[in-house]
């Protein structure tokens, strides 16, 4: 007996045919993720089963036509053809197809019909095109096309018994299954078989047709590289089809349209008078000029103030738990370098990734939403004149708007571009835009250098907005400077389907919250794991002094005598924690209140917190006091520790690079440190300052105002200033100081180039923009 | 009376006469399904005045008022 060979089943369709809804119900939750080289499309995988017998399916990203102008596009081509390596050649197509848009789903079809394999014509949304007065006979289509159609209705998963019985009764067959494909005058067959012959055995028929076809097109550009007299003979062909009046590209269109309306003939039922649908009346308000646009702009105001405000609180419980979990492994283990790569790399590390989950989960549920309801095209509708000023479409808005949150999900969201440039172009411009991160620094250093309190109440919020500001005037400008150098091409057209609006399934939202979380947390994750624990070691190594004794023991020498007085204070503190917490909020609500006060049973609450607290307060002041000169040392110790470092010593190194921007060695080594996320910054400069890492913002603003210059030049003088603050903070504004946007850069990409590019080309950027704030603030100053 | 897709009113029906441009643009238009001989009506036109919105077999599409110009349309 021989062995079965499980059959390979692929699924190719127009976008918006439920086609992915169909997978998912063949091959429920067991999917996998099919890469290739050298693209960044992806295919899913699955299995599904029927009477016994497996079959692998294959999900092709949605397509309205085989004609490949991509190396992207040539993968369901490829896939088809067998030629992916590592990938068996399908047995079966199942051509899914929309009832309520038939002709045009049919084209598609037409096109599968020459591949040399049995296809299977799913016809979903029967329900949709019959509240549209269409009724699709699908026996007579399936006759007179010469293919099994199969009714199907994939969302409430009605007709998938019948689809997978016609496909395994297709399994094994001589293809194509006595389908008649569409007829091309004989003028052009004949160029293809001379095409063909030319080219020798290794171009199957299809391959030959599409060359004569897609004029530009990506076989064209393939096989000329292995055939250099091919353009020329590819022309000629196409000169003399012009000339009897079968000429590229309209031969195509018109044969499969014409065959199309052929075969649907007596097929298609549709109302005399057009059904006016849900669609229609929705649509009159959405993509009004005005009612459309003020709808569009508060939702998404929606969307970014829910990736702004309600990824915070779970972001702030990953943070604190993060913190409790590396402190709770520097209190139980002795310290030393493994205890410290655990708490200060690895989980640091680790919740440094885990952080962007919240956000890349809230904005892919919308995006989901957005995009399963058919939102997204009217999105994209509304915002394309906009966008097309610095050559993009509409659809690099949501990408864009998302990234002003943060730069992660928002590249990732630049997958809804099916245009390879202008997603590349969205994607290097994205983390231009000031997202949530930027925050911190922005926020430390207008406390410390232009405060409210001295440059009057509008200094700060002007000085924020303009920091916003730039990422808005940057970006789209660099976006039109790539699309005119780099990523140069011509203007892809803008035809984009308006698809009827759906409820969307709450299957499909979750899935694909689900897959973008877990692309994110598997691919990019480890990338941004690896980085943080390089920083860490730069930061921790040399861990002895100049002397060679170890920081970690001269640390522990100095706490050893205070170990007692320590746990009594922590003690004290977790007793009044409650009532602590609930007074500074009544002592806040007062200050706001002013002279009128608070009301009387919260006055009466207030001074009865007060009195809890205030013994207990007393008890602690002593051991306070008692501690804050040991503490002092050991921020003393710990900012040697980082001066000494490796970055430490890099940052020295660097000084004089730095020095145009108006930075001395310690802001050139947390501007280092920070390399794995901008917000590093604040923490680290606490370290270096001598302040420990927890430094609260308003310590670690006066030490900035009191920080002076150690050597050269400037020794002695005060490091800050206006001009200094404005170019650390244009260039974090411009920086691509974030590990994590370009692990996600490489991985959307699929390559390290452009996450290095987009790397040089920001810090480029930044150290440009900071030098000119400083070079020319100092002198105005 | 005979115009380009992009000169027609929200609400007119028309039927495409010729189409001419770039090649590689032209296959993508005729692959959505715009072809000599078919009609389309125009929906509406995006807030800026660009893209437009039409009906064409049974569906709905949305392409720049640049694209529209290359399409020859009768008045139907």
């Amino acid at each position: 007996m021989i062995a079965t060979r499980t059959t390979t089943v692929a699924l190719v369709g127009n976008p918006n045919t439920g086609k992915t809804t169909l997978f998912n119900a063949l091959s429920g939750l067991r999917q996998r993720v099919g890469n290739y080289p050298g693209v960044t499309v992806e295919t899913k995988k699955g299995r599904m089963t029927w009477k016994d017998q497996g079959f692998d399916l294959i999900d092709l990203p949605g397509t309205y036509s085989l004609a490949p102008r991509s190396p992207d596009e040539m993968v369901a081509v490829d896939l088809i053809l067998g030629h992916q390596a590592g990938e068996p050649r399908p047995d079966v197509l199942v051509s899914i197809v929309d009832a309520a848009n038939l002709e045009r789903n049919l084209y598609l079809t037409t096109q599968a019909l020459e591949m040399g394999i049995p296809v299977v014509v799913a016809l979903n949304m029967i329900d949709v095109a019959q509240a549209q007065g269409i009724l699709v006979d699908a026996d007579k289509l399936g006759k007179q096309l010469g293919v099994t159609v199969v009714p199907i209705q994939a969302n409430k998963r009605r007709g998938l018994d019948e689809l997978k019985q016609a496909v395994a009764a297709c399994a094994g067959r001589a293809a194509p299954n006595g389908a008649v494909a569409p007829a091309f005058p004989d003028a052009f067959e004949q160029e293809v078989s001379a095409l063909q012959k030319s080219l020798g055995e290794e171009v199957e028929p299809f391959v030959a047709r599409r060359l004569l076809l897609d004029v530009g097109g990506y076989i064209e550009t393939k096989l000329e590289a292995k055939h250099p007299d091919l353009k020329q003979r590819v022309e000629d062909a196409r000169q003399r089809l012009q000339q009897a009046g079968a000429g590229v590209p309209g031969v195509e269109a018109r044969v499969r349209y014409g065959w199309i309306r052929q075969n649907t003939a007596g097929c298609i039922q549709r109302p005399a008078q057009r059904v006016v649908t849900w669609t229609d009346r929705i649509d009159r308000v959405l993509t009004h000029r005005v009612f459309g646009t003020i709808i569009f702009l508060a939702l998404m105001l929606l969307v970014f103030w829910s990736i702004f405000k309600w990824a915070t609180p779970a972001m702030d419980l990953i943070n604190e738990a993060k913190d409790a979990l590396g402190g709770w492994i520097n209190d139980a283990l002795p310290a030393g370098p493994l205890t410290s790569l655990l708490a200060d790399g690895v989980v640091k590390g680790v919740g440094g990734v885990v952080v962007f989950l919240p956000q890349i989960l809230i904005l892919f549920g919308f995006i989901a939403v957005l995009e399963d309801c058919g939102y997204m095209a009217r999105a994209a509708f509304l915002m394309d004149r906009l966008m097309a000023r610095c050559g993009l479409s509409g659809k690099s808005f949501i990408p864009m708007l998302s990234s002003m949150a943060c730069a992660i999900p928002g590249i990732m969201a630049a997958r809804v571009i099916e245009n390879q440039r202008d997603r590349f172009t969205t994607i290097l411009v994205a983390p231009l835009m000031s997202c949530s991160a930027r925050l911190p620094v922005y926020l430390l250093l207008i406390a410390a250098f232009l405060p409210a309190s001295v440059y009057g109440e509008w200094t700060p919020v002007l000085t924020m907005f303009a920091m916003y500001l730039i990422g808005l005037i940057v970006a789209p400008l660099i976006a039109l400077l790539l699309k005119r150098t780099l990523l140069r091409g011509e203007t892809p057209v803008f035809v984009m389907e308006m698809p009827l609006y759906k409820r969307p399934s709450l299957r499909t939202v979750l899935r694909r919250m689900f897959d973008a979380g877990w692309a994110f947390v598997y691919r990019a994750g480890t990338l941004i794991l690896a980085s943080m624990i390089v920083v860490w070691a730069l930061l921790y190594f040399p861990n002895t002094d100049a002397n060679g004794v170890k920081y970690d023991d001269r640390i522990a020498a100095l706490n050893e005598p205070h170990e007692e007085a320590r746990k009594e204070l922590k003690a004290l503190k977790v007793s009044i924690a409650k009532e602590s917490e609930e007074l500074e909020k009544l002592n806040t609500a007062a200050q706001h209140a002013g002279e009128a006060g608070l009301p009387a049973a919260d006055e009466a609450r207030r001074e009865e917190l007060e009195a809890a607290v205030k013994p207990v307060e007393e008890k602690m002041e002593p051991l306070q006091a008692r501690l804050k000169p040991i503490d002092e040392a050991i921020n003393k110790i710990k900012g040697e520790w980082k001066a000494n470092s490796l970055l430490g010593q890099l940052g020295h190194i660097i000084e004089p690079v730095v020095a145009p921007l108006g930075w001395d060695w310690r802001i050139g080594t947390a501007a280092l440190a920070s390399f794995p996320a901008r917000e590093v910054i604040v923490g680290t400069l606490g370290i270096i300052y001598d302040l420990g890492e927890e430094a609260e913002e308003s310590d670690l603003a006066t030490a900035l105002q009191e920080a002076k210059w150690e050597s050269g030049p400037k020794a002695g003088q005060p490091v800050f200033s206006i001009p200094v603050a404005l170019s650390i903070m244009v260039f974090f504004a411009l920086c691509a100081q974030c590990a994590s946007t370009l692990a996600v850069i490489k991985r959307e990409t699929r390559s390290w180039g452009w996450a290095a590019f987009t790397f040089g080309y920001m810090t480029a950027l930044a150290y440009i923009g900071a030098l000119l704030v400083y070079q020319i603030g100092s002198r105005i100053v | 009376m005979s115009a380009s897709l992009d000169q027609l009113k929200v609400g007119q029906r028309a039927r495409i006469q010729t189409m001419s441009g770039d090649p590689a643009i032209l296959q993508r238009l005729m692959e959505m399904g715009l072809l000599e001989g078919e009609v389309v009506e125009v929906i509406g036109f995006a807030p800026l005045g660009d893209p437009i919105e039409i009906r064409l077999r049974d569906y709905r599409l949305s392409l720049r008022r640049r694209e529209a110009a290359s399409i020859a349309v009768a008045l139907v």
